[in-house]
């Protein structure tokens, strides 16, 4: 992965001393609440229900194993234990002291990491594909891409105070695994006729309470232009961007508002005058940056280890572990592991202290120092010689990293919700581990296959809900706890907004309203059929129908 | 007079910033002796009378946030000051404003942050443009102010172009490859 040169070390270094130095005069009354509440979003500290959130960046998902012991360490040192793995890629913990966090922020420095612009009205964490680099569908590999981009976006002088937040992903592969069009930049690498590099750029996607997918504004712009270009983006939107109301101030209202073509003509007019300019990329930096994500050169292995062959053919679990959580990669005798972070009974993305050091010591013996955050709030290894897999799959498994549920219903992704996050109006994670309880019979989860279930704690959207194959919404009823569904969503390619099946429900009918939904599901699949390919050829009518007539037959066996 | 922060240094500083009450008439509106900075709309309406003044350093102009800079594109070689106004220190518009006054349009002379201006905020003010930094009155002692100086430095390498480095890092200095 990337390896800070001393510029990049030096800005995160100075930035722990500014935060310290703010911290403190908070603390002595010199700042107001109000001044410093967007300087400590800006370094990713929420004051949260019990204790603040800090919450940690991790720059396109991509982690090295000094770094996962670090965020052991101070999982264990100044929080409870463990930490959670965000939506977005990053890390968070809930039970900081304020007082600790420049010292928290000084360790985290020492491994070349920090909390910059991991909230606030401002350029966020870049995010991208977890299997960036060694996916066999990509055809150009966006993470020098990101970390041009995140270091273009760090402390960008003119857009620190957006109206809103910011979100930048960058896909560069056959399947969009990094949601582009759900983010207010979305950068598709593609290539022209010529072969020449460039950028797709779509613009005001995004979840949230008004969910949209982004628009193309240009269907090129070449790769030396691609920070002016984004300048120009920045630039239309912190001038005319809303800023009377927080919940119409994200760049898709204003791209709705003024229409695309319009938004893409403003877009243009500045572009030209920034066009060529200092901001230009150069090749020599292209080959700089890429030069400094020291990728392992993996040695030549067998396209098939027998002893591989032999495990699947003995060991079920194993075999199961395999075809879930085990991905191909694009060189021979390689694989990718995603380690499950969704075990029975534990908060989705929950992960440990001890987990961490696991991870560490998985990616230093097997998987060339390395691991990766995923959005769907697990851990991958991306490099593993298939000859490995057995070994990795029995450590993992020994510190509970091994659920063979990738993809499948009990591979929730969930927000924190309103047992730790002050913006929720519901619990998520109750409603995660309920249904996770209800489908814990393992071969009735790989019966029903394939399957998204995302779920957020109000309509901020941390839990993706929008584009879930079944999305669950937390809403606050006359101060108590309900839940809307939806189906139908989809992230990748083929994104698309879930629809709303019918009035909301109460928590403890929650895992009975996803069973009705299996349900119907399995009695109307074809062959191969996944859950969201059955909902868009029948459609969510057949769905709605039974969830609603089997509630009522519950309340009446009731009665 | 008001201490300000000019081009890095402690300066007391005597314009004062004239602020249009609600119903006030900017044709009628009596502007104080001294030096002094006036709304954008009392300037284009009073102009062909004001702009002596602009060039002898007595009268500047402010923009608030939703005012276009291209507006005074035909006289910035005669004003000697303008300044933008943040009305909360959070609304970043004024960031753009000056963006564009100094690289798009040119402006070189004092460009003046005024209204909620706080010292977490020098460094990207100054980095925008901004040669003069004014807090509110009172909001900042003398001994506050001369402490917030170091502010303006608080990253000494920062990565992109902005006006004050017309070059990205890339560019300004050598990066090694590994």
């Amino acid at each position: 992965m990337y390896q800070y040169d001393e510029y990049d070390q030096r800005i995160v270094d100075e930035r722990v001393a500014q935060f310290r130095d703010q911290t403190s005069r908070y603390l002595s009354g010199e700042l107001s609440e109000d001044e410093f509440r967007p300087l400590r979003l800006q370094n990713g500290l929420y004051i949260q229900r019990y204790a603040p959130m800090l919450r940690v960046a991790v720059p396109y998902g991509n982690l090295r194993s000094d770094q996962l012991r670090m965020l052991g360490h101070i999982a264990r040192k100044y929080d409870r234990g463990y930490a959670h793995v965000s939506t977005r890629q990053n890390i968070q913990y809930n039970w900081p002291k304020l007082e600790d966090v420049p010292e928290i922020l000084g360790l985290l420095s020492s491994v070349q990491m920090h909390a910059i612009q991991t909230s606030g009205n401002c350029i966020r964490n870049v995010t991208a594909d977890p299997f960036a680099g060694v996916a066999g569908d990509e055809h150009i590999d966006p993470r020098p891409w990101c970390e041009i981009v995140r270091q273009w976006s760090t402390f960008h002088p003119e857009f620190a105070f957006l109206p809103r937040k910011f979100k930048i992903a960058v896909n560069g592969a056959e399947h969009d695994r990094a949601i582009i069009r759900a983010h207010d930049i979305g950068l598709d690498l593609i290539r022209d006729a010529g072969g020449n590099i460039g950028f797709r750029v779509l613009v005001g996607g995004g979840l949230g309470r008004t969910p949209i997918i982004g628009e193309e504004v240009s269907s090129f712009v070449p790769w030396q232009q691609i920070l002016n270009y984004c300048e120009a983006v920045l630039r239309v939107y912190n001038l005319h961007g809303r800023r009377d109301n927080a919940y119409k101030a994200r760049i898709k209202i204003l791209v709705k508002a003024l229409g695309v073509e319009e938004f893409a003509r403003q877009v243009e007019a500045e572009f030209v005058h920034l066009k060529d300019g200092p901001s230009t990329l150069t090749q020599a930096e292209i080959e700089r940056v890429a030069s400094r994500f020291d990728d392992p050169e993996l040695p030549p292995e067998p396209a098939h280890s027998e002893a591989h062959a032999a495990h699947l053919a003995s060991n079920k679990a194993f075999a199961t572990w395999v075809g879930r959580n085990v991905r191909a990669h694009k060189t021979e005798g390689y694989a990718s592991v995603v380690l499950s972070l969704k075990t029975h009974g534990v908060a989705p993305g929950d992960i440990t202290a001890e987990q961490f050091d696991t991870a560490a010591d998985l990616a230093d013996r097997y998987a060339f120092g390395e691991a990766r955050s995923t959005h769907e709030q697990n851990l991958v290894l991306a490099s593993v010689r298939q000859a490995d897999l057995y070994e990795v799959w029995q450590q993992a498994r020994a510190a509970g990293l091994a659920s063979p549920n990738i993809g499948l219903l009990t591979d929730i992704i969930a927000c924190p919700g309103g047992d730790f996050c002050a913006l929720a109006n519901a619990k998520s994670i109750p409603i995660a581990t309920a249904i996770q309880a209800r489908f814990d019979d393992l071969d009735y989860l790989h019966d029903i296959g394939e399957i998204e279930v995302n779920i957020s704690g109000c309509m901020n959207a941390c839990g993706h809900h929008h584009v879930g194959h079944i999305g669950v919404l937390g809403v606050d009823k006359n101060g108590s706890e309900w839940y809307q569904v939806t189906i139908g969503g989809d992230q990748g390619n083929q994104a698309a907004l879930g629809k709303v099946i019918g009035p909301s429900f109460a928590a403890a009918e929650m895992p009975d309203v996803i069973s009705s939904l299996i349900n119907t599901y399995t009695d109307n699949r074809h062959p191969d059929e996944r859950f969201i390919d059955t909902v868009r050829r029948i459609g969510i009518e057949p769905f709605k129908t039974r969830v609603y007539a089997e509630r009522e037959q519950r309340k009446e066996a009731h009665v | 007079m008001s201490d300000i922060i000019k081009r890095g240094k402690l300066h007391t500083d005597d314009w004062t910033i004239v602020r249009q009450a609600e119903g006030e008439d900017i044709a009628s509106l009596e502007l104080p002796a001294g030096r002094v900075i006036v709304p954008l709309p009392l300037w284009l309406a009073r102009r062909d009378s004001l702009l002596a003044k602009a060039e002898a350093g007595v009268v500047g102009v402010w923009l608030a946030g939703d005012e276009d800079p291209a507006t005074l594109a035909d006289d910035l070689l005669r004003l000697q000051l303008i300044a933008i106004d943040f009305p909360k220190f959070a609304d970043g518009r004024g960031y753009s404003i000056a963006t564009l006054l100094r690289t798009r349009y040119g402006y070189a002379d004092e460009l003046r942050a005024i209204g909620d201006v706080l010292r977490d905020q020098f460094f990207y003010l100054s980095r925008c443009g901004f040669d003069a930094l004014q807090p509110k009155e009172g909001k900042y002692t003398r001994v506050q102010l001369e402490a917030a100086l170091a502010s303006l430095n608080d990253f000494s390498e920062p990565y992109q172009a902005a006006v004050d480095r017309a070059e990205p890092l890339f560019r300004r200095r050598p990066r090694e490859a590994a």
